[in-house]
């Protein structure tokens, strides 16, 4: 299973190659033509131990998809994932149980990411057991320990999700993800269903646990403030593919795609300087992307290069920041 | 509490139906069967005959007694049988999706189809006469209800949150079906179950009345003795007995 090509880099503890997620939809039997949804389209992650990588974009982006792409729960097309030494993409030879001890997941509502049925210590022994921890002390030891860690009381276990408020139930969704030990945890909007008064708690609980069990996030999220506050580096996707990839400080100070300039633009700042710009119009349909750039139609930069060519290869400059966009070099003289 | 009082009054009557159940030979004034005399046909109700007796003199009152065994292991063995065929089937499909989804929908399409009643006389003259092949066949004609319900509570509870969570955990199949998507979708299928066993005491009396085809006949549950009751007309104030859907 580990086989030696996977891990060029041992401080790389995921890396993504070319992930093609397509959905076919419908069509074919009746002679229609059969549409295929091409949700993701060719994109390459690198994820460093200890980092937290911050994956940007609008709703229908394709966000989620590689999130279960990563996690297994989706065969993707074509392209190559590695956790950790593990390839995932190879189906047969990956061992479910040994990937959720690798990769976990910290869901976006947590009003339905908890099983109402079940007591907190339910949700988080049978994993344990499943697992093959089989000594009771041991087991209510983690879970004792696990509810601490994420700031709730031990005692607390016994009771099921509705006795518990918003925030308190993500609390439980991370300590349910984290009570296996994983080493990545994707992070799927963990904070966009709570109360803004609870974001700010939720994030700091999840930067304390990555420094204090040294994990590695993805953090999937449509709002670039939240990301801002988290991630070491930044990918912005758009329809399907990765426009602008690079460390923090090249993306919130010096963007170069239009589009994450619209993003951080649409950060809200009471000492807002000059909108950088703003997007027009709606995602386009992934069923029918328009000709070009993908982002040409709500571009304020586009030129006839946009409108008639597909957008460029993500160019990686030496400093590590990449930009897909054939005027990225003119956009950025303007704003310098 | 509302519920409460009818939790409460629902639950004495179930518990009176399974109490008369259980100690019939104690309950009944004569043996169903061979306490008949004709001496005493057609009498109408009185402190001796209860519920008075009928054509061939036997005590109804007894037989009504005696029939709710027979009525309560049909309904809740058949309704039993039902459920699971129905909760295994509806799950799996839901959940699998794909060619079995299919193959499931167009068996339920086909019970669907088939008057169950119908369904279930055939399966009974293919086994013979008899309680355990009157549950066989009731237990096997009645399950596209609950399958259907299922089915469309296993589809739209599958992409919850904590299904997918599960699934991330390295549960499988079974064990997401068992923990975590059963539980969740119990209610409606106990409802439908309730009703089906209701349905399935009617059903026994229905296929008795119109083909005898149920137990062997001097043995009928609980809803058949109403007929007799019903014969005379001095006795109409027995309609009571008659089920609300008598052929």
């Amino acid at each position: 299973m580990a086989e030696p090509a996977g891990r060029p880099d041992d401080n790389v503890i995921l890396s993504v190659k070319d992930l093609a997620v397509h959905f076919p939809l419908g069509g074919g039997l009746l002679g229609g033509d059969r549409r295929v949804l091409r949700a993701v389209e060719g994109i390459d992650l690198e994820l460093k131990r200890g980092e937290c990588l911050g994956l940007v974009g609008e709703s229908g982006c394709g966000k989620s998809t590689v999130a279960l792409s990563l996690l297994g729960l989706l065969t993707p097309t074509r392209g190559r994932i590695v956790l950790d030494g593990h390839v995932v993409t190879e189906r047969r030879s990956v061992d479910r149980k040994r990937l959720a001890r690798i990769a976990q997941m910290v869901f976006q509502d947590p009003y339905a990411s908890l099983n109402p049925r079940q007591t907190v210590r339910r949700m988080l022994e049978d994993p344990l057991r499943l697992h093959g921890v089989t000594a009771q002390s041991e087991i209510d030891g983690r879970v004792a320990e696990m509810l601490r860690q994420v700031g709730l009381r031990p005692e607390q276990a016994g009771r099921y999700p509705h006795e518990f408020s918003g925030g308190q139930r993500q609390r439980i969704g991370i300590a349910r993800a984290l009570i296996l030990n994983p080493k990545i945890v994707i992070c799927d909007e963990p904070v966009s269903a709570l109360d803004v008064s609870i974001r700010a708690q939720i994030i700091n609980l999840l930067l304390e646990l990555k420094e204090s069990l040294g994990l590695s996030y993805i953090m999937i999220s449509h709002d670039l403030g939240v990301v801002e506050h988290m991630s070491d580096r930044v990918a912005v996707m758009y329809l399907g593919r990765i426009v602008e990839t690079g460390g923090w400080r090249d993306i919130f100070e010096r963007p170069a795609h239009p589009y994450t300039q619209t993003l951080i633009s649409a950060i809200p700042d009471p000492l807002r300087r000059v909108p950088l710009a703003t997007a027009r119009g709606e995602l386009p349909n992934p069923l029918d992307p328009p000709d070009g750039c993908a982002f040409s139609p709500r571009c304020r930069y586009a030129e006839a290069v946009c409108h008639r060519e597909p957008g460029p290869s993500l160019e990686t400059r030496p400093d590590g920041h990449a930009v897909r966009c054939w005027r990225a070099d003119e956009i950025a003289s303007q704003a310098s | 509490m509302k519920l409460g009082t009818s939790a409460i009054i629902g639950g004495l009557l179930f518990a009176l139906a399974i109490f008369v159940g259980l100690f019939a030979p104690w309950l009944a004034h004569t043996d169903p069967v061979m306490g008949a005399n004709l001496m005493n046909a057609e009498e109408p109700p009185s402190w001796i005959w209860w519920f008075g007796t009928d054509a061939q003199g036997r005590d109804i009152y007894s037989r009504v007694v005696h029939g709710a065994r027979i009525s309560l292991t049909v309904g809740i063995v058949s309704q039993l049988v039902n459920s699971v065929i129905g909760v295994t089937l509806g799950l799996t499909a839901g959940y699998w999706g794909g060619w079995w989804d299919d193959f499931v929908n167009g068996l339920t399409n086909v019970m669907l189809a088939i008057p169950s009643l119908i369904f279930a006389l055939a399966i009974m003259a293919v086994l013979g006469p008899g309680l355990t092949s009157l549950l066989i066949a009731l237990g096997l004609t009645n399950w596209s209800f609950t399958c259907r319900i299922a089915r469309a509570s296993t589809l739209s509870l599958k992409s919850q949150g904590y299904v997918q969570a599960a699934r991330v955990l390295g549960y499988g199949d079974l064990r997401i079906m068992i923990t975590q998507l059963l539980p969740n979708m119990i209610g409606p299928i106990i409802v439908i179950g309730t009703l089906g066993m209701g349905g399935a005491v009617l059903a026994e009396a229905r296929s008795r009345s119109s083909v005898s085809a149920s137990v062997h006949p001097i043995q009928a549950g609980a809803a058949c003795c109403r007929r007799h009751a019903t014969r005379s007309p001095q006795r109409r104030g027995f309609q009571c007995f008659r089920g609300s859907r008598s052929s």
